[in-house]
């Protein structure tokens, strides 16, 4: 066999190879729907969604688990979009190629890539302890509003990136302000590359279970909560708890939980896909 | 004149809002350090990095950080070397093989991977994979690293194939179009010409990785164990970093106590440690990114 | 007294010179076109009068451009409001992703003109005098970007126009258009001649030669000639520019 016919065996050897790596992936994803959905799904009906959850199995349920993740996630974005998007505005639009700039951008990629947990460290010290807010949602929502500032941040500025300078230099033209510029032009035209960023980090925000835990949040929680200063459990907290109990029957419940927390997820992931590509097409620059 | 004032006031809450990231950066390592350097006050840093049992909650208490760290490597490890190859190869394939039409499929599906709440990564790696490995290795524990180290594996598969697939796009077609020209097979093209040459982004993807792989907590809580053990065998269970601050954080640790100060000075370290990693990756990149303007 | 007055104005990119001492005084009511090659800096010379310079990090600008009189680099002026008096048109028609009103409105809605009949009026003027009022007066409320090129580029001007500058600056503004639009504009901008004081930056000679009174001819960042049309396409005086209009360069 000549060098030729070798390599090109080696060739068919490797796509056949990557084309299995392609699929471990995907079917190693098929898998884990179906079993979390085929463990899960039966379990859910109005009780599970509407119970406190309990030492029984059977009785116990995911409400104050979703209270706590709502509440938890509307005042997360509260916080955390007006500053994300303002630095976001700030950089791209105000900033010049100066040292400032560059440390903030540098400093942003770095806070991108620290790990969730130590999020979690900052919060409890910083807002639960000095701050005094203890294990409250509070405290929760703006530890992990700094978490999920980076990721605004970013994507705010690659949306603000894409508007072409050409209208932009159309609205100075016409005399408006640097703000004038950014309120009326520069933000409605980037209005869809920021909403798919938001969605995006909210979505994250919705799975993340270390930091809540390092701040406090209880694993057993068998109230509602009815202010921003009460304690508070999220879905993943709960998740996570009933999967370390040795009865099945409370790795089922986890199941179930699971199937409703990715629906969310799935859910926000498929709105922003949406809403980046309804926005594409109507501002086609 | 109130125009300019107002245009004033805006410009100035926009900076506000930038230098609370710079904020955030300075409030995170000075609250690591300065609970570190209470811990160190107690602590001999030299028990503290050459150790080799931790047991802070133990009645012996024992503040080695090697056990911790071995649960960290040995997971990453056995992270990497599931998403490595496979994520190389996916990004090879996607770039070199694959019609336009079959990545525009296949790579948003592989960024579903990224985005599972880890919760339900360490859910089926427990549930599922464990028992599954049990069934031809007999040897593994209930809660051992590989079950774990896999299923992360597969969670970061993304990180590597998309970074490295946008780095091998980054390659000029020319590069690509000389190996042809030779008559060079798609394999050799691929992997003679365009890795070498989107190596530097190549190896940013990979180093993110596994600075990605040190900070996760759900899954190795939930499927590696509670047991810190300095050992490199992937059957048995372990402990990371991460993990121990989370099992601290749920129990009664009173807060002024030791023990309550060295899920600080873990978090500490791996927070250097993910530092030194992420900023080697921007080095990388900045460094090697004009090649090709 | 001149409507437009640049004296010894040298410009700076960083350490490379885009402009040399340029000197030249622009008449009210008249059509001025800035022709020369690639690169020979007529539309930076523009972008001087209303200060569009400054949008460009690293520019360095010497000399007096003046307007009515007032020096635009040195005295106490507001670069907003100066740029408010002038309009522009761009070689790529840049409308903004809004409806035609909501376009031609802009600079009113900036100045703070909140009354809505004197918006209409000025949006019905504007593009009444942009020639484009007949083909968009049934649907203002379209998006802009549904129009064609010409179009488009007419709303532009329309949008220049609606805030009553007396200056328009044009940069190539039928380059990116079908000759049939070409001759649209062309008409309109002779037609604008009598209220306003205009500057075209054009690569088309015989388009120059169509519509100005004056023309100048820039060569590598500097002034080589500048006298009426007419004088200019038929008898130059310097060499330079006998070879750029009979194509031996450019």
């Amino acid at each position: 066999m000549n060098n030729s016919q070798l390599n090109r065996i080696k060739n068919h050897l490797f796509k056949a190879f990557a084309i299995f790596c392609t699929s471990a992936g995907l079917i190693v994803l098929a898998a884990l729907l179906y079993v979390i959905i085929s463990q899960g799904f039966s379990r859910i009906d109005y009780d599970f969604i509407n119970n406190l959850p309990s030492r029984r199995p059977h009785r116990a349920g995911i409400f104050t688990a979703l209270c706590g993740m709502v509440w938890v996630l509307v005042l997360t974005v509260c916080i955390s979009f007006p500053i994300g998007i303002g630095a976001g505005i700030y950089l791209q639009e105000y900033g010049k190629k100066n040292f400032f700039t560059n440390f903030i951008e540098v400093n942003i990629s770095n806070l991108a890539g620290v790990p969730s947990i130590i999020y979690g460290i900052l919060g409890l010290e910083l807002f639960g302890r000095v701050l005094g807010l203890g294990n409250s949602i509070l405290t929760g929502s703006l530890t992990l509003s700094l978490l999920i500032l980076p990721v605004i941040i970013v994507s705010a500025r690659e949306a603000i990136k894409a508007v072409p300078s050409s209208l932009r230099e159309a609205s100075y033209g016409l005399g408006a302000t640097k703000w004038q510029t950014i309120w009326n032009v520069v933000l409605p035209s980037s209005f869809g590359g920021i909403m798919t960023g938001l969605i995006l980090a909210v979505s994250r925000a919705i799975g993340e279970t270390a930091p809540l835990i390092v701040i406090g949040a209880l694993v057993y929680v068998p109230f509602a909560p009815s202010s921003v200063m009460d304690e508070f459990t999220v879905l993943p907290i709960q998740i996570f708890n009933w999967v370390t109990r040795p009865q099945t029957a409370f790795v089922t419940n986890a199941a179930a939980a699971i199937v409703i927390l990715l629906a969310f997820t799935f859910l926000m992931n498929g709105l922003a896909i949406l809403i980046r590509n309804r926005y594409n097409k109507r501002t086609k620059f | 004149m109130m125009l300019k004032i107002k245009e004033k006031i805006i410009e100035s809450f926009l900076i506000v809002c930038s230098l609370i990231t710079v904020l955030t950066t300075l409030a995170i390592i000075y609250v690591l350090a300065s609970e570190t350097i209470n811990f160190f006050r107690a602590v001999s840093v030299i028990e503290f990095f050459t150790g080799t049992e931790w047991t802070p909650l133990f009645a012996i208490k024992r503040f080695g950080i090697l056990p911790l760290l071995s649960g960290t490597l040995l997971t990453t490890f056995i992270a990497i070397a599931v998403a490595l190859p496979l994520g190389l190869t996916i990004a090879v394939f996607l770039n070199e093989y694959a019609p336009p039409r079959f990545t525009n499929v296949v790579k948003p599906l592989l960024e579903i991977l990224a985005s599972v709440p880890t919760v339900v990564y360490g859910f089926f790696a427990l549930t599922f994979v464990t028992p599954l490995l049990q069934s031809f290795l007999p040897g593994l524990s209930g809660f051992n690293a590989l079950s774990a180290g896999l299923v992360m594996g597969v969670m970061i598969i993304p990180y590597i194939s998309s970074l490295s697939e946008d780095a091998l796009r980054a390659v000029p077609k020319s590069l690509r179009e000389a190996a042809y020209g030779m008559g060079s097979t798609k394999l050799q093209t691929a992997f003679r010409v365009m890795v070498p040459a989107a190596s530097s982004g190549i190896i940013v993807s990979i180093i993110l990785a596994i600075s990605r792989a040190a900070g996760e907590t759900m899954i190795v809580a939930i499927a590696a164990g509670q047991e810190p053990r300095l050992s490199f065998n992937p059957l048995k269970s372990v402990e990371t970093i991460t993990t121990y601050i989370v099992q601290v954080s749920m129990g009664d640790v009173p807060h002024d106590s030791l023990e309550y100060s060295t899920i600080f000075a873990a978090g500490m370290a791996l927070f250097i440690f993910t530092f030194i990693l992420n900023n080697i990756s921007f080095w990388i990149r900045r460094k090697f990114q004009q090649k090709y303007e | 007294m001149y409507k437009l007055e640049a004296r010894s104005v040298n410009l700076y990119y960083g350490e490379k010179q885009a402009l040399k001492d340029i000197g030249m005084g622009i008449e009210p009511n008249t059509v001025t076109a800035f022709i020369g090659p690639s690169g020979c800096g007529k539309s930076t010379f523009l972008r001087c009068f209303n200060r569009m310079n400054d949008l460009i990090d690293n520019v360095r600008i010497t000399g007096d451009i003046l307007i009515d009189g007032r020096n635009v680099y040195k005295s106490k002026i507001d670069v907003d409001e100066h740029r408010k008096k002038i309009g522009m048109v761009f070689q790529k028609p840049n409308p903004f992703p809004k409806n035609i009103f909501e376009n031609v409105a802009y600079g009113l809605r900036i100045k703070g003109v909140k009354d809505k009949a004197v918006v209409e009026a000025a949006v019905e003027r504007a593009l009444k005098q942009a020639a484009l009022w007949d083909e968009v007066k049934d649907d203002l409320k379209k998006s802009a970007l549904s129009l064609s090129g010409g179009q488009q580029q007419r709303l532009c001007i329309a949008r220049a126009m609606a805030v009553e500058p007396s200056v328009i600056l044009m940069d190539e503004p039928a380059s990116a258009l079908d000759p049939i639009s070409t001759s649209k504009i062309e008409d309109l901008i002779y037609e604008l001649k009598s209220s306003y004081t205009i500057v075209i930056v054009t690569h088309n000679m015989q388009q120059a030669a169509r519509i100005s009174d004056k023309t100048a001819f820039f060569y590598l960042g500097e002034l080589i000639e500048y006298n009426k049309t007419a004088t200019i396409f038929t008898n130059p005086a310097k060499e330079q520019t006998q070879k750029y209009i009979t194509g031996r360069f450019g």
